[in-house]
Formats: C-alpha cells, sequence, structure tokens
C-alpha cells in the first residue's frame, strides 16, 4: 500500500474547498490529532475547530482552518465535511484577529464565544502555519 | 374610437416603459438564475458527503436517536413553508402556499395541530392577513440563502422537535411537534418547478438518493468517540443540509418562475403595444377623414352659395 495515495475532499457546507491526492492528512477530533496515512481502517470522527495540514503527493503541505465537522476515511478515501472551512492562504488575518479579541472579552461562559475564540485562533494558527 | 389619437399614444408611451422594466427583471433572473444553480451545485459534495456518512452509521450501528424515533402518538406537526420574499414571479409563491394549505388541511384530518413557520415575505404576509398564527419567520433571503440562515431553521425545528419528544410539556410554552414538514419548490428544469412537501423529521431510513458506486461495499466504519456521539453531531448537521438545499432549491425555482413571468409580461406588452399602434392609426386616419370631408363639405356648401347667388 506504500505507493497508495489518499483521495482528500475538504468540503464546507457551500461549496468544495480543496480536492487532490496527499500522503498524509492530519486533523484534529475531539479526541485530539490524528494522522492518516494511505490504507487507515475506516473511521468516521468528530472534528473540532482547528488546522487541518494536507501533505500532498508532490511534497507540499497545504494547511487549513476549519469548523466543527467530520471525518470520514474509507477505501483511501478521505473527506472532511465543516460547515466552514478555509484555506490558509484565504484567511483575513486581521479578521481572525478582531474575531479572537472579540470573543476573548465576551466571556469563558459563552459556549458560543468558545468556539468563535477556538474558530478564530484556529485561523490564526494556521496562517502562522503556512507562512 | 372613444379615445383621441394623443391619449392612445400616452398609453403607448406607458407599456412601453413597463415592458421596459419587465425585460429588466427578465434578464436579471435569468442571470441570477446562473449563480444560483451554481451555488446549488458547490453545495451537492456536502450534502453528498454528509448523505454518505449518515448511511454509513444507519448501517453500521443500531443506535437508536431522538430524532429518528417515531412517536407513538403523533399530535402535533410542525410546517416549514418556503417562500420569496418578492412576487412578480408568477404563481410561484401562490403554488407553495396552495401545496401548504393542502398539507395542512390533511394533517388537521389526521387529528394533528399545526404549527406554522415560515420563511420569505410573501408568506409571512399571506398568514398575516388570514390572521393565522405563526411561530416563526424568516425573511430577507430567499434568492440567496446563506448557510446560517439554513442553520438557524434546522436548529430551531430540531429544538422544536426535540421538546415535544422529550416531555409532556404541552403548556403550549414552546410549541413542540412530533413530527416536522417542510413545503418547498423543488427545481426541475428551467421550466418545470413543483411545489412539495416532505416530511423532515423525524428522519426516514436514509433516502439512497446518492447510492454507493457499483461495486462499492459500504466499509465498516470505527467511530471516533463513539457511534452514539458521531451520531448526535451528524444528525442535526443533515437535517440542516436539508435545509439549505431545500432553500437553494427554492432561490432557484422562484428565479427561474420570475424569469419566466417577466418574458410573458414582456411578450403581453409588446403585444399590447401592437394593439395600441393599430387603433392610434386608425384613430388619425379616422380624423384625417373627417377634416377632408369637413373642408370638402365646407367648400361644396360654399360653393353652392355662391352659385345661388349669381
Amino acid at each position: 500500500m506504500s505507493d497508495a495515495l489518499l483521495q482528500v475532499e475538504l468540503v464546507a457546507a457551500d461549496r468544495l474547498v480543496w480536492s487532490g491526492e496527499a500522503k498524509m492528512v492530519i486533523a484534529r477530533t475531539t479526541e485530539g490529532d490524528v494522522g492518516i496515512l494511505p490504507g487507515h481502517a475506516p473511521m468516521l470522527s468528530v472534528i473540532i475547530e482547528g488546522v487541518v495540514d494536507v501533505q500532498t503527493a508532490d511534497g507540499e503541505t497545504w494547511i487549513a482552518a476549519v469548523h466543527a465537522g467530520f471525518l470520514s476515511v474509507a477505501n483511501n478515501r478521505v473527506s472532511i465535511l465543516s460547515e466552514y472551512a478555509e484555506m490558509a492562504h484565504e484567511i483575513d488575518l486581521e479578521k481572525a484577529r478582531k474575531d479572537l479579541d472579540r470573543a476573548k472579552h465576551a466571556g469563558e461562559n459563552d459556549d458560543a464565544a468558545q468556539e468563535q475564540l477556538r474558530s478564530a485562533e484556529a485561523r490564526i494558527r494556521a496562517v502562522e502555519r503556512a507562512s | 374610437m372613444a379615445l383621441s389619437v394623443r391619449e392612445y399614444r400616452a398609453r403607448i408611451k406607458s407599456t412601453e416603459s413597463m415592458k421596459k422594466i419587465t425585460r429588466a427583471m427578465e434578464l436579471v433572473a435569468a442571470s441570477r438564475i446562473i449563480k444560483a444553480q451554481q451555488r446549488a451545485q458547490s453545495a451537492a459534495p456536502y450534502a453528498r458527503e454528509l448523505t454518505r456518512a449518515v448511511s454509513a452509521v444507519a448501517t453500521f450501528s443500531n443506535v437508536d436517536h431522538p430524532l429518528t424515533t417515531e412517536p407513538e402518538n403523533p399530535t402535533r406537526a410542525a410546517v416549514l413553508v418556503v417562500t420569496s420574499d418578492r412576487g412578480l414571479a408568477g404563481a410561484y409563491a401562490s403554488n407553495v402556499l396552495k401545496e401548504a394549505e393542502r398539507l395542512i388541511e390533511k394533517l388537521r384530518a389526521e387529528g394533528k395541530e399545526v404549527d406554522l413557520y415560515v420563511s420569505g415575505r410573501k408568506g409571512e404576509a399571506y398568514f398575516k392577513f388570514r390572521q393565522r398564527p405563526v411561530v416563526q419567520c424568516w425573511t430577507g433571503f430567499s434568492d440567496q440563502p446563506t448557510y446560517d440562515v439554513a442553520s438557524d431553521i434546522g436548529a430551531t425545528l430540531i429544538s422544536a422537535f426535540l421538546n415535544e419528544a422529550d416531555g409532556e410539556a404541552h403548556d403550549g410554552s414552546a410549541p413542540g411537534a412530533d413530527e416536522v414538514h417542510v413545503v418547498s419548490t423543488r427545481f426541475r428544469s428551467m421550466l418545470t418547478q413543483e411545489p412539495t412537501a416532505v416530511r423532515l423529521l423525524p428522519l426516514e431510513v436514509v433516502e439512497g438518493t446518492e447510492p454507493p458506486e457499483e461495486g462499492e461495499l459500504l466499509p465498516l466504519y470505527e467511530f471516533e468517540p463513539s457511534a452514539e456521539e458521531v451520531l448526535d453531531a451528524l444528525l442535526p448537521r443533515y437535517v440542516q443540509s436539508r435545509i439549505f438545499f431545500a432553500l437553494l432549491q427554492a432561490a432557484a425555482s422562484e428565479l427561474a418562475a420570475r424569469q419566466k413571468a417577466m418574458k410573458a409580461a414582456t411578450d403581453n406588452a409588446d403585444e399590447l403595444i401592437k394593439k395600441y399602434k393599430r387603433i392610434a392609426n386608425q384613430a388619425r386616419q379616422a380624423g384625417i377623414t373627417q377634416e377632408i370631408s369637413e373642408i370638402v363639405g365646407g367648400v361644396n356648401a360654399l360653393a353652392d352659395a355662391q352659385a345661388g347667388n349669381e
């Protein structure tokens, strides 16, 4: 299976964000980060706001920030479903920083704010990793 | 020939300016419809993957989920009616509303109370005029719905559904529902759009809208953290994506209906202008004929009078 590649699809609710072949995909699930290599057992898991790393066949790395969603792996096909997803180069860093500030001030007990906070952090991390 | 030429000219002019407006609306609808279709297409991968995941979970685990269990004695139903924000789209809104009325009638006959949820100003106005209570309204997006709206609507409907399913909160504080129906318009082609009523909740066994490709068996999935939790996260999103899809279809249908209606209006205006032009020309000719015969008559009378004098 060493020469097999993963068919990756990163899908947001309103568009297909990225699709292509990859050697490895790293995503953050509720249990922690998982790395998916070709030949991975079929899996369905819940992912949380975070950064998705895709290492393509020719050694490039694509980084994307995603909202909560799912990861499904079967027959070397990886689909990452998320309501919102952005590739690192599409992210507006200024806006993400502002969102982060706003979310920080909204208080710790607010679930929506917490979600905002994590998503803003994920976007900033994605940009920093990509650059 | 009751009217003067001038009045016909005025009518032709006003019809012409009306025609310009309807033509413009036709063109705008035609260009937007392409965008709406593209949006529906780009939302398709998400819906497809989600359906695939849901069917995988449904096939390989026997987990009962509140969203899939049928209530034993359904007494209340929620109906979401998806209409447009603006008119001038032919029978688009009234077709949906007619279908909704039919469904409500049917549900009442089955002994269920009906709660209305409406999207689009046309539907809101319709029920308000008839003084029928509407639980919640969403307006202002009918020709380009976003996922945010869909997830908001989805969350509302799901919580209504869970309300009733969980406890006997019949005090009417927050109306629950034993089932949720959606009435919207399905986009078949540029020429046909059908109003349809679908039961959204409880979820039926996943429809085979996107069956796995030939020879591809659904693999045995591992669930992380657990099948229940995956399902918990998956099903609400599935519902929301269904609603999003319905909204996108409705948007495309609305634009198609508007384009068709405006095309008919433009054609009618053309016809009307032609008719008025003919009548105006007739009136003009009649006027000229009358003037000539008056002059000729006058000349003859003068000539007769002179001949008599001599």
